[in-house]
């Protein structure tokens, strides 16, 4: 293998933008420039391999050790890592079979309620015998009951809407993640099943089976600061495998099928794609990932109430596949870590910086306007609670400049 | 079933006081989806505007101390003829900054826009309140006639409130109704809804008429909202979703792109989940009751999808890619 002067410039930049996390622990910034490293990974004029490897060494190495440092880092990943795996599942339905699923949201909130309700005492209110909550040994097969609960009933509601023109599917699935979320928040009577708006806790969460191998090998660690590393991996493992599953189903001939119908329904049909069978599967597989991450949300969270589910995450999900690019799949790991940093990380300092501006008292002289008190500037006024204005922005100046996205699809030239 | 015959006048009247609401809202879906086939999601926000527009007015006036002075009537219909006036020019605005460029686009590519649109406004609006009033949770003033009652007989009492409602409201449908059928302009609007190529080639400035329809549904969303505010007196920039949802449901219930249908449709609608809001804790013996509401105009929407998809009153839905 030949090294070249990319593979020194990325090893440089790796571990420069460590090193300035290192030194600066609690910057936001030097933790943008670390993120920013994968990015420059992907873009690196490097093989494979090198590619592989450097991305490995930075996800499974250089990242909890930063984390060990501020565990706020872990945290913000794991939220990224949860939000690629839904970005992925709605670029599915969106970017390749071209349907606008607005109430993806309500898929994740199956998920999560399904290992919420078994996986605390909750079930005991209507299931006799008090054997909940069940232990965390479970939540690997809820994992899998999540992705086969959620292809269910994505298919369902596919079925009587996919043979209508996509803009009543879109009004249709936001209809149907607001019937999911009233029914969370009001089926607390006449049966207790969701414990309505107060939510359910506490959930059980994964469990620690390699413990006994840590306390063999002499290691004896707190289960509370191991939980964020166990999630961090976990998360990883997860959005590692749904990132293969989408990439071997594109490639495949359902995959083609799906790009097909996007670009022309009656072509498709035309030459023999069953279109519906087709539609009613990509929906079904967008679900199944929201659904299984929304199991593991559940056990990340311990606590989970209807709030959590609301049309805003759905319509983040989607600002995050339109930014990266609708179609394709580095984009929408690409557009969910950077809409989850802007939100977690920029327009959060945004924030603490103006409530320092105002306590400050600094007087600005304005021509024209005279005087103006920094003080003044009203206390509803908080960068991070504009989330929705961050989303419309993306979602309106996107389809206006670059409807492609940030990182197109590649296009594969047949002729 | 005494109790159930007590409370029906009253579920009548808010039945036919929602049943306009949705009314007015649908017909800013329902219009532009004639002229541009698609769904302008923004749509809901510019009620909202509406319902800002009035209350901004109304506590204007009050703080000047005129609203003690001027006459009510005078004062209703500046509210309403400003929110109108101000809707439907946000209305234009918004498809010429961020429906016009798209015209070329693939279908979802507007659609998308339009959403963002709609999460833009909702802050936008947040934004200017918070800097302007430090809150954006805002309260009608009262208006002393609006909540007097009238007796119409046989133990039913009617708030003039909803008064104002139905009869406003059945005012500006009907002179719609004689604006899109009996004018020239109305005639232009349906040609372009038919084919606008065509109505293109007949000399018809299909842009200029898509921007009227614009104004025109917007105007008619901006009243439903000072309406809205009058009636129910709270609003915030986030009142609109669940109004904008259900006036699209009613819509869609009389055939989207069908102007009667639309007025039909939400009668229809606010009928049905005034019903379900009162009656369906009775019927079930207390185990629904009315939370329920809102599921209920979604599951109708579902229904008609399956059973009617062309709605009450609708022409065929044109497939896709046709």
């Amino acid at each position: 293998m030949k090294v070249g002067l990319a593979h020194l410039g990325v090893i440089a930049y790796i571990i420069a933008s460590s090193a300035l996390v290192l030194a600066f622990p609690q910057s936001v910034l030097a933790f943008l420039c670390f993120e920013a490293s994968l990015l420059v990974i992907y873009h690196a004029s490097v093989d494979q391999t090198t590619k592989f490897c450097l991305g490995g060494i930075v996800l499974l190495v250089l990242l909890p050790l930063l984390g060990s440092i501020n565990g706020y880092y872990l945290e913000i990943a794991i939220q990224a890592g949860i939000f690629v795996a839904l970005a992925l599942g709605l670029n599915i339905v969106v970017g390749f079979v071209g349907l606008l699923n607005l109430g993806f949201v309500a898929f994740y909130a199956i998920g999560a309620y399904l290992w919420a309700i078994f996986g605390s005492p909750q079930a005991n209110h209507f299931l006799p015998g008090n054997l909940f909550p069940l232990s965390s040994v479970w939540f690997f097969p809820f994992l899998l009951l999540g992705v086969g609960v959620g292809a269910l009933t994505g298919a369902l509601l596919g079925l009587p809407v996919l043979r209508l023109r996509g803009d009543y599917l879109a009004v249709v699935t936001l209809g149907f993640a607001e019937v999911v979320r009233a029914l969370v928040n009001n089926f607390d009577k006449p049966i207790n099943i969701t414990n309505g708006p107060k939510g359910i806790t506490p959930i059980e969460k994964p469990p620690l089976f390699f413990q006994p191998l840590l306390e063999f090998l002499g290691f004896s660690v707190n289960p509370s600061t191991l939980y964020p590393f166990y999630f961090y991996f976990i998360v990883l493992f997860i959005v590692m495998l749904t990132v293969l599953v989408a990439r071997r189903l594109e490639e495949s001939r359902i995959g083609r099928a799906w790009k097909a119908i996007r670009e022309d329904e009656i072509a498709a049909a035309a030459m023999g794609i069953p279109v519906v069978r087709m539609k009613l599967l990509g929906l079904a597989v967008g679900a199944s990932f929201a659904s299984a991450v929304g199991v593991l949300f559940a056990a990340k969270q311990v606590f989970i109430n209807p709030e959590s589910f609301t049309f805003m995450e759905s319509i983040g999900v989607l600002a995050m596949v339109i930014l990266g690019g609708m179609g394709s799949i580095p984009g929408a790991i690409l557009g969910a870590t950077g809409v989850t940093i802007l939100n977690l990380q920029l327009l959060k300092g945004l924030s603490l910086w103006l409530n320092s501006v105002r306590q400050s008292g600094i007087v600005l002289s304005i021509p024209l306007f005279g005087d103006f008190t920094l003080s003044q500037i009203p206390a509803q006024f908080e960068p991070a609670k504009y989330e929705r204005m961050v989303f419309g922005l993306i979602l309106i100046l996107m389809m206006m400049f670059r409807p492609q996205g940030v990182l197109p699809p590649r296009q594969k030239r047949g002729h | 079933m005494e109790l159930a015959l007590d409370i029906l006048p009253q579920v009548l009247v808010d039945g036919i006081v929602l049943g306009f609401m949705y009314a007015l809202i649908a017909l800013g879906y329902t219009m532009v989806y004639g002229v541009l086939e698609f769904i302008n999601f923004a749509h809901s926000e510019i009620f909202v505007l509406g319902a800002f527009v009035g209350v901004e007015i109304l506590l204007l006036l009050e703080s000047t101390g005129h609203l003690a002075t001027l006459h009510t009537a005078f004062v209703l219909l500046l509210v309403i003829l400003s929110g109108m006036l101000v809707s439907g020019l946000a209305a234009v605005a918004l498809e010429r900054v961020a429906y016009r460029p798209l015209q070329r686009s693939p279908r979802l590519v507007a659609l998308i826009s339009a959403i963002g649109a709609s999460f833009f406004l909702q802050d936008a609006l947040r934004f200017f309140e918070s800097l302007w009033r430090n809150t954006f949770y805002l309260t009608y003033p009262t208006l002393d006639v609006l909540d007097k009652t009238v007796p119409l007989g046989l133990n039913v009492v009617v708030p003039v409130k909803s008064l104002l409602v139905i009869v406003t409201a059945l005012v500006a449908l009907a002179v719609l109704y004689l604006f899109v059928n009996r004018t020239r302009l109305g005639a232009a609007i349906r040609a372009v809804a038919q084919d606008p190529d065509t109505a293109s080639l007949m000399g018809i400035p299909v842009n200029r008429v898509i921007a009227l329809t614009f104004f025109v549904g917007g105007a008619m969303g901006g009243l439903a909202g000072v309406l809205f505010g009058l009636h129910y007196s709270l609003v915030n920039p986030y009142s609109g979703f669940f109004p904008g949802l259900k006036a699209f449901t009613a819509a869609v219930l009389g055939g989207i792109g069908n102007i009667p249908g639309a007025m039909l449709g939400g009668m229809v609608l606010g009928m049905l989940e005034a019903f379900a809001a009162s009656y369906l804790s009775i019927l079930t013996d207390g185990a629904f009751g009315a939370e329920y509401k809102d599921v209920f105009a979604f599951t109708v929407l579902i229904l008609i999808l399956i059973l009617r998809p062309k709605g009450l009153l609708g022409e065929k839905v044109r497939e896709e890619g046709a």
